[in-house]
C-alpha cells in the first residue's frame, strides 16, 4: 500500500532508481577509462571555439563533475584575444559562452559579444561550457 | 576413442562438421551470479543434444564447477595436472553421471591463480577444442590474472548478469576488458519477473539498455536452482523446470538454432497496480 502512495506521489521505484544509478556510475566509469577519448574530446572542443576567439591552449580545463541527476562537463576556456576574422562577420558570434550561444537571444547574444570585447579576457573564472554527457 | 564413437554414428543432431570445436568463456566480473551454474546447464544441455562437450573449470584455488555437476568423488587430476604435465589429459578428463559425452577438467583446489601459464593454458584449450564440439570454460570472479587465463584460448565469450546495480557495472567493466576480440553475448539471470512488474527489479530491457549486448537468454529466478545445485544434478536435464528449459533454449541458440526468447514478464497486473498506473505512477 506503501507502495501505491509512493506511485500516487511521484515517488521513484526502486528499480527506476537502479537505473538511473547505473547510467551515472558507467558514465563515470567510462570517463575515468578512456583518457584518450577525453583528450580528443578536448582538442576538437578547443578547435571549434579557436574558429571564434582565440584560446589559451596550454591552460584549458576540462573535468567532469557529478551532479545529482547527470555527470556536468566542465570546460575553462581562457580567451587571448577575439579573432579579427570572426569579428568582421559579426561580433555577435563572438561570446565567451560558446556553448549557450545559439540559446540565447538576439539581443543579449550581442551585449555580451560587446563587454567581452572591451574586458581583458585573459581569465574565464566560469564555466563555459556546462552540457550534460550524453547517456551511453 | 570418442572419435571412434563419432564415426560410427553421427548423431542427427549435430551441425556442426566435424573438425575444430568452439570454445565458449563464461565470465561475469562479480562473483556469485551464476557463472558455474550456467556453464554445468548449457554444457549439459549441449551434450543432451549429441554433442561433445567439455567443462573446464578456470577457477583456480575455489573449485566448484565438479560440486554443481555432483562429480566431486570423480576428480583425481585437474588443470594444473595437465598444465604442468603431471597427469595426462585423459586421465584427468572426468566422465559426466548423466551426459555421456560431457567432460569435466576440473580446477584446482589447493592451488593459485598465478601458477597457471597462460600460454599453456591457452594451448590446452586449442587442443580441446580439436577434440571436442564445445569447450565451455568457467572464468572466476574477478579481472585480474584468473579471469586472464580464462579468456586466453576462447573463440566467443558470453558474460552473465543479474539484474542489480553492482553486477551490471561490473559485467560492463569485463566487456571493456574482454576487447574487441570478442562479442560478447549477454545472458540475464535471476529474474524475477514479480519484482520486475512491481518496479522493484531491474528488467532485462533495463539491463541490456545500459549494456547493448546480443541478448543470447533469459533466466528467471526458481528454487528449482537452489535444489539442484544442492543434489548436483543439473537443472538443464529437468523437463519439469522453467529454468531447465531456458538452459536447453540457450544452447540451442549457441548451436545456430533459432529459438524465440522465453517470455519472462509477468501479465496480470492487479488492480491496485492498474490503479497506480492510472494515477501516472512509474513501473
Amino acid at each position: 500500500m506503501i507502495e501505491f502512495f509512493n506511485r500516487l506521489f511521484g515517488h521513484k521505484s526502486s528499480s527506476a532508481t537502479a537505473k538511473e544509478r547505473l547510467r551515472l556510475v558507467l558514465l563515470s566509469d567510462h570517463l575515468a577509462l578512456a583518457p584518450n577519448l577525453v583528450d580528443d574530446l578536448k582538442r576538437e572542443l578547443v578547435d571549434v571555439i579557436s574558429r571564434y576567439v582565440e584560446v589559451d591552449r596550454e591552460n584549458i580545463e576540462l573535468n567532469f563533475q557529478q551532479r545529482e541527476k547527470v555527470i556536468a562537463m566542465f570546460a575553462n576556456v581562457p580567451i587571448v584575444s577575439m579573432h579579427p576574422a570572426t569579428r568582421a562577420n559579426g561580433a555577435n558570434r563572438t561570446t565567451k559562452r560558446a556553448n549557450d550561444a545559439s540559446k540565447r537571444p538576439r539581443r543579449r547574444r550581442k551585449r555580451s559579444a560587446n563587454t567581452a570585447t572591451n574586458a581583458p579576457i585573459a581569465e574565464t573564472p566560469n564555466p563555459v561550457a556546462t552540457t550534460p554527457a550524453p547517456a551511453t | 576413442m570418442m572419435q571412434e564413437l563419432k564415426l560410427q554414428e553421427e548423431p542427427l543432431s549435430t551441425p556442426v562438421a566435424r573438425g575444430r570445436g568452439t570454445a565458449i568463456v563464461v565470465t561475469s566480473g562479480k562473483g556469485g551470479v551464476g557463472k558455474t551454474t550456467t556453464v554445468a546447464n548449457l554444457g549439459t544441455a549441449l551434450a543432451q543434444r549429441g554433442h561433445d562437450v567439455v567443462l573446464v573449470d578456470a577457477d583456480v584455488g575455489l573449485r566448484n564447477l565438479d560440486i554443481v555437476l555432483g562429480l566431486e568423488n570423480r576428480v583425481k587430476h585437474h588443470l594444473l595436472d595437465v598444465l604442468e604435465e603431471q597427469a595426462s589429459l585423459d586421465d584427468a578428463l572426468v566422465a559426466d553421471k548423466h551426459s555421456p559425452q560431457l567432460r569435466l577438467l576440473a580446477s584446482a583446489q589447493t592451488r593459485e591463480k598465478d601458477d597457471v601459464d597462460t600460454q599453456k593454458m591457452r594451448a590446452l584449450i586449442e587442443s580441446l577444442a580439436q577434440r571436442f564440439d564445445y569447450v565451455l570454460i568457467d572464468c572466476p570472479a574477478g579481472i585480474e590474472r584468473g579471469f586472464q587465463n580464462a579468456i586466453a584460448g576462447a573463440d566467443e565469450a558470453i558474460v552473465v548478469c543479474t539484474p542489480e546495480v553492482s553486477a551490471v557495472r561490473d559485467v560492463d567493466r569485463v566487456v571493456g576488458l574482454l576487447g574487441n576480440r570478442f562479442r560478447p553475448r549477454l545472458i540475464v539471470n535471476r529474474v524475477r519477473p514479480e519484482l520486475v512488474a512491481k518496479g522493484k527489479m531491474l528488467s532485462v530491457d533495463d539491463v541490456n539498455s545500459i549494456l547493448r549486448l546480443p541478448l543470447l537468454g533469459v533466466i528467471a529466478d526458481e528454487p528449482q536452482v537452489l535444489i539442484a545445485s544442492n543434489r548436483g544434478e543439473p537443472l538443464a536435464l529437468d523437463g519439469s523446470s522453467k529454468a531447465g528449459a531456458a538452459y536447453r533454449a540457450i544452447a540451442a541458440r549457441l548451436r545456430g538454432d533459432d529459438v524465440a526468447m522465453p517470455d519472462v514478464t509477468v501479465a496480470r497486473p492487479g488492480f491496485i497496480k492498474k490503479l497506480s498506473a492510472f494515477f501516472g505512477g512509474r513501473r
